[in-house]
């Protein structure tokens, strides 16, 4: 098993924010979160990657690779953030440093983890770019994060992810910021790259449909707990928890509404 | 049907920053000659990119921008030289981030008295604060808190009921849902849909998302790049769209499983 997410308790003083909760994730394997503000999709992503606040006060056991990742220190952390675990964060306009050259940034985890030089992670970062689809890769990397359109941020927060090729890529809402029509081509490219590199994926986000196209199991969270888990075809045809069910229903409201007009049985 | 809010080939410019020394800034064409008339009680859905002029359209609309050429017409007058707090009375707006669009200093009460004031509404305020308050399904014990200690989708009603407040027969709505969870998207959308239908109020949809559109809006107009790609019955664009980036706003919408 790649990742293994046991008990995981995470507390903020007296409030308990994620609340035992166990997950499994085997490689190559695609899990989705889903669950509205505040239910603590987004904290456990966090804590499996080791970026929650000091205060926070977790229990619970996280294996990755059959390594306890609790226990680690900071500096053993970092050894396997970016390098074996890959992340993509919701607002590529705060994820990225904005004093800095985006081919920069890309470069930076390949000479962290695999120690190339400048100039030799400069050229991967041109051709990481273009992985992802971006025109004239030689103008972008160049670019500061500022100077360039939401997706083109995405893009670039997802070709940071990928530099190292890790196990495992988490993206936390990584369309929700977008365009209808540029959220799309990102899933999809996102789709066709984690496909390539055989990594698996947690994908958390609120939307149903997004998630449902993007992975084969998932997990419903609600106040802290997972409430459901179950494959996407099983949740549709059988989901057993209330909210599971709204989610299910609010989702094929507004997808009937849609087919409604495109099929055009409304008239 | 009488036309209540118009606009006569209106046109918006804006000149980019400077590139580099002793260069000339170029101009971004926001909005080309954009011909658009709204009827009194439809509801009408503007759908478009970041970019395609959507807002801009809406700001000039509200007459919080003026137009480089063209103009507006409200009650087939021009806006110019109308009786500005009449307008504002009758034309109100409900921004995308409600977070941003509430002053964090003001108890809920005290924004929605805001335009009740500066708009010298006639009437009763109180009466009023509990009847928007009423109308947007929330408790009228909230009306001594302060936006921050709101959830996201309270705050939004309170956006509606501040835009409500002074009567309105148009309320433009930018991307009002965008910022919301889909399950309190989906209370919002009925919210809109039954006050319109009940005050008879016009409504102006604008949003990236088409599946939004298709919940409240019998008629659609399609932006791109300023100008208007598609018009026409929500119905019929939808199901016959002609222009190309219509096309594809319609494949980008996500879909469930068991319907595509």
């Amino acid at each position: 098993m790649l990742l293994e997410v046991r008990n995981l308790t995470i507390r903020f003083g007296s409030t308990t924010v994620v609340d035992d909760v166990s997950f499994d994730v085997d490689a190559g394997e695609r899990l989705g979160i889903i669950g509205e503000s505040g239910s603590g999709k987004t904290l456990t992503s966090l804590a499996v990657i080791g970026l929650l606040p000091d205060v926070a006060n977790i229990s619970g056991s996280i294996k990755f690779n059959g390594q306890e990742l609790t226990d680690l220190k900071d500096r053993e952390l970092s050894s396997i953030r970016g390098k074996h675990i890959g992340m993509v964060f919701q607002e590529p306009l705060t994820a990225l440093n904005p004093l800095m050259r985006v081919g920069k940034q890309i470069a930076q985890p390949l000479r962290n983890h695999q120690g190339m030089s400048l100039k030799e992670g400069m050229k991967r970062a041109i051709a990481l770019c273009e992985r992802v689809g971006l025109p004239d890769p030689d103008r972008i990397v160049r670019s500061f994060p500022h100077q360039l359109s939401g997706g083109q941020r995405q893009r670039i927060g997802l070709a940071i992810a990928l530099a190292c090729s890790p196990a495992l890529l988490i993206a936390d809402e990584p369309t929700t910021a977008l365009d209808v029509t540029v959220q799309k081509e990102v899933l999809k490219l996102m789709n066709d790259l984690v496909s390539q590199e055989g990594s698996a994926l947690i994908f958390v986000s609120h939307d149903l449909p997004v998630v449902s196209s993007m992975t084969e199991r998932v997990a419903v969270m609600q106040h802290g707990n997972i409430v459901e888990l179950a494959s996407v075809d099983a949740l549709f045809a059988n989901a057993t928890n209330d909210y599971s069910k709204m989610l299910i229903r609010t989702a094929q409201l507004s997808d009937d509404s849609f087919a409604r007009f495109t099929t055009g049985s409304a008239q | 049907m009488t036309v209540i809010l118009e606009a006569v080939k209106l046109s918006r410019s804006f000149r980019l920053p400077r590139t580099g020394f002793g260069k000339e800034r170029a101009m971004r064409l926001a909005l080309v000659d954009v011909d658009l008339q709204v009827n009194q009680g439809a509801r009408l859905g503007i759908v478009g990119e970041s970019g395609s002029g959507k807002t801009t359209l809406a700001r000039l609309l509200l007459g919080l921008d003026t137009p480089t050429a063209g103009f507006v017409k409200f009650r087939n007058e021009p806006l110019v030289g109308q009786d500005m707090y009449q307008f504002r009375r009758d034309v109100q707006v409900v921004f995308q981030d409600p977070r941003s669009s509430l002053n964090p200093r003001m108890s809920v009460e005290n924004i929605i008295r805001e335009p009740l004031e500066c708009l010298n509404v006639p009437g009763d305020q109180t009466a009023r604060i509990d009847e928007v308050l009423t109308a947007v399904g929330l408790s009228l014990d909230l009306r001594h808190r302060f936006a921050h200690e709101l959830s996201g989708g309270q705050r939004q009603r309170v956006a509606i009921a501040r835009a409500l407040a002074p009567h309105p027969k148009v309320l433009i709505a930018d991307e009002p849902v965008s910022a919301l969870d889909v399950l309190v998207r989906d209370e919002i959308l009925g919210l809109l849909a039954g006050l319109t239908d009940n005050l008879g109020l016009t409504l102006i949809l604008i949003s990236h998302d088409l599946s939004v559109i298709a919940r409240l809006c019998e008629d659609v107009v399609v932006m791109q790049n300023g100008v208007i790609a598609e018009r026409g019955k929500t119905a019929d664009v939808f199901q016959f769209p002609q222009h190309e980036f219509t096309k594809k706003l319609i494949a980008a919408v996500p879909r469930l499983p068991s319907n595509s």
